[in-house]
């Protein structure tokens, strides 16, 4: 026991130092592996049909061929497909911000008998069905059920679901607001204020930053859905872009210089998105974990 | 007092009325999403069902045919494969990852935010990459491990490393787990750490008195969630592969979406819809029980 007192300072900074560099180098090892992806698809974004074909593959391109992008975009419908997906994903982020704090609020703002029982399904789902509303479990029935509806080929059996609760979202955002103290909503309502004003101008305005979470959350989610718009879009004019990349594959020579390049204008706007609210995404992990 | 007692039960009421209103999107979505279709496969797993017209009734027909049709329990054995491998290589790499995040390294924020961004990014999109990335001939992988003197692997062609790849798509996602990792590691009192150091442990055993206990709450979240996300693996199989080679990437989910939306064996699909339901649902509750065994609740 004593030996830690008497150990010399020098012995111990080192040891720190040494444990501080094994941690860096393995860090830059994991960045570079994570980066990969990213770095060999806009490497080859830039590169000429010439150059695809040369062996070993360059590591960084001779000239940056940025007709490319150009090409890729003619490929296929893009700018029609980036609309589909832009309006998929606004009403996919409406539709979640809107139900999503109002259930939440109903969770964690008002105390009625069953509440917290209620909330054990909320809980369960979101462990069974980690992906919300479309999965592989439910997508079966769900779809004969839209198609009897005569609802198939539309964006109302992906935008729908998003209007009625995501438990997920509703678990993050009650956290957040029974963080906020009850004491707020009772002087509301000493002044007279009934639910909806309390719920509007009380509560609303400081759950803005988790709205603001399950707004990045849930475009992002829609921008990134594949299994979705491939069952229920069926005409090409609705298509997202998820699906719009799936024609590079199918095209009787793959032109990887053209797949790739676009990837990159597909991937462009949730990198940009990232950035811009990385302390949004960083918080919204940890909101998440419960904490 | 009578009048009090009332008044109070008026409240109680009115909150009540109040709660259910609110929530009652999500009563809604529960039941038109969730319980419906879960229940609905059953239902429609006894039927015949072409996707149009009226289903037909056959009883337990469907299920007999999956009993007896190999490419069925090919794709349980693909898809247990990958869980079994994808799982726990997912935990730890998370772990590892958010250990050298805890770290006193200045420029974390710049790992943070690089090991979180393949998270973000689009599935169908990192698949379409490493169709790319792991092509045998021009692929950086392989030119990478040429270095290495490792012959060309065919990654997505030779069905002993098609599931491999998969998995391997899955580790990109590791940088979300791993910041929630990071949030618990940076939860746990310096405190435990200093009385051990006085009494004379090394990092290994600090490691796992107290670290990896602390840590067990997060663990069974990344298993229950990363269990839903193995069984119900679908893109990147669909997107590099479609299933091949020989059927090596047939997983349970793409043999469902092959079934309802390719072959018109909606009925047939539905029950394999259920039976996944079933074995995801067995698979978490056990889970879940387990944990009193092993899951350490004691700082919260």
């Amino acid at each position: 026991m004593m030996e830690a007192f008497i150990r010399p300072l020098g012995t111990r900074s080192l040891f720190e130092a040494r444990q501080q560099l094994g941690s860096r180098l393995f860090l830059i090892a994991a960045s570079l592996f994570y980066l990969s992806p990213m770095y060999w698809m806009v490497v080859t974004a830039f590169k000429s049909d010439q150059e695809l074909a040369e062996f070993p593959p360059t590591l960084w391109p001779h000239e940056l061929v940025w007709q490319n992008f150009d090409q890729a975009t003619k490929t296929f419908p893009f700018l029609p497909y980036l609309g589909n997906t832009i309006f998929y994903a606004a009403l996919t982020v409406l539709g979640s911000v809107l139900s999503n704090f109002v259930v939440a609020y109903g969770f964690s703002r008002i105390k009625w008998p069953g509440r917290d029982l209620l909330f054990y399904p909320v809980i369960a789902s979101i462990f069974i069905f980690v992906q919300f509303p479309v999965n592989p479990i439910t997508m079966v029935p769900m779809f004969s059920f839209f198609s009897g509806l005569g609802l198939v080929n539309s964006f109302l059996p992906l935008v729908l679901p998003t209007f009625l609760g995501n438990p997920f979202f509703i678990f993050l955002l009650r956290q957040f607001m029974l963080q906020i103290p009850p004491s707020l909503s009772e002087a509301a309502r000493l002044d007279g204020a009934n639910e909806f004003q309390i719920m509007g101008r009380v509560i609303l305005p400081l759950t803005r930053p988790a709205l603001l979470v399950v707004a990045l959350l849930a475009g992002v989610n829609a921008w990134n859905d594949f299994l979705g718009p491939l069952i229920y879009l069926q005409s090409d004019k609705l298509y997202t872009l998820s699906l719009g990349l799936t024609f590079f594959k199918t095209m009787h020579r793959i032109q990887f210089n053209l797949m790739m390049a676009a990837s990159c204008l597909v991937v462009l706007p949730v990198i940009l998105v990232f950035l811009c609210f990385q302390r949004f995404f960083l918080q919204g992990v940890n909101l998440g974990s419960g904490k | 007092m009578a009048r009090t007692h009332t008044k109070l039960i008026r409240g109680e009421r009115r909150n009540l009325l109040y709660g259910l209103l609110f929530i009652s999107p999500w009563i809604i979505g529960f039941f038109l999403f969730l319980v419906y279709p879960v229940l609905s496969n059953f239902h429609l797993g006894m039927t015949q069902y072409s996707g149009f017209g009226t289903p037909e009734w056959t009883g337990f027909a469907n299920y007999v045919a999956l009993f007896k049709d190999p490419l069925f329990w090919t794709s349980l054995y693909n898809t247990f494969y990958y869980v079994i491998l994808a799982v726990p290589l997912g935990v730890i790499v998370a772990i590892g990852l958010a250990i050298a995040m805890n770290q006193k390294v200045r420029e974390v924020a710049w790992y943070r935010a690089i090991l979180y961004l393949p998270s973000v990014a689009p599935v169908f999109a990192l698949s379409m990459m490493m169709i790319w990335l792991l092509n045998p001939r021009f692929g950086l992988f392989n030119y990478l491990l040429s270095w290495a003197h490792i012959p060309a692997i065919n990654w997505l062609g030779d069905p002993h490393w098609s599931k491999l790849a998969i998995v391997l798509v899955a580790q990109f996602g590791a940088g979300h787990i791993a910041l929630i990792f990071l949030a618990a590691l940076q939860a746990i009192p310096p405190s435990l750490y200093d009385a051990a150091s006085l009494d004379g442990a090394n990092p290994w055993r600090k490691f796992c008195h107290i670290t990896l206990p602390l840590l067990t709450p997060t663990i069974l979240y990344d298993i229950i969630i990363g269990l839903g996300l193995g069984l119900q693996v679908f893109a990147p199989a669909y997107i590099m592969t479609g299933g091949g080679p020989l059927n090596s990437t047939m997983f349970t989910a793409l043999y469902i979406y092959k079934n309802a939306f390719e072959y018109n064996q909606v009925g047939l699909a539905a029950a394999v819809s259920g039976i996944l339901f079933i074995i995801n649902a067995t698979l978490a509750i056990v889970i879940f029980w387990s944990s009193r065994y092993w899951v350490n609740y004691h700082l919260e």
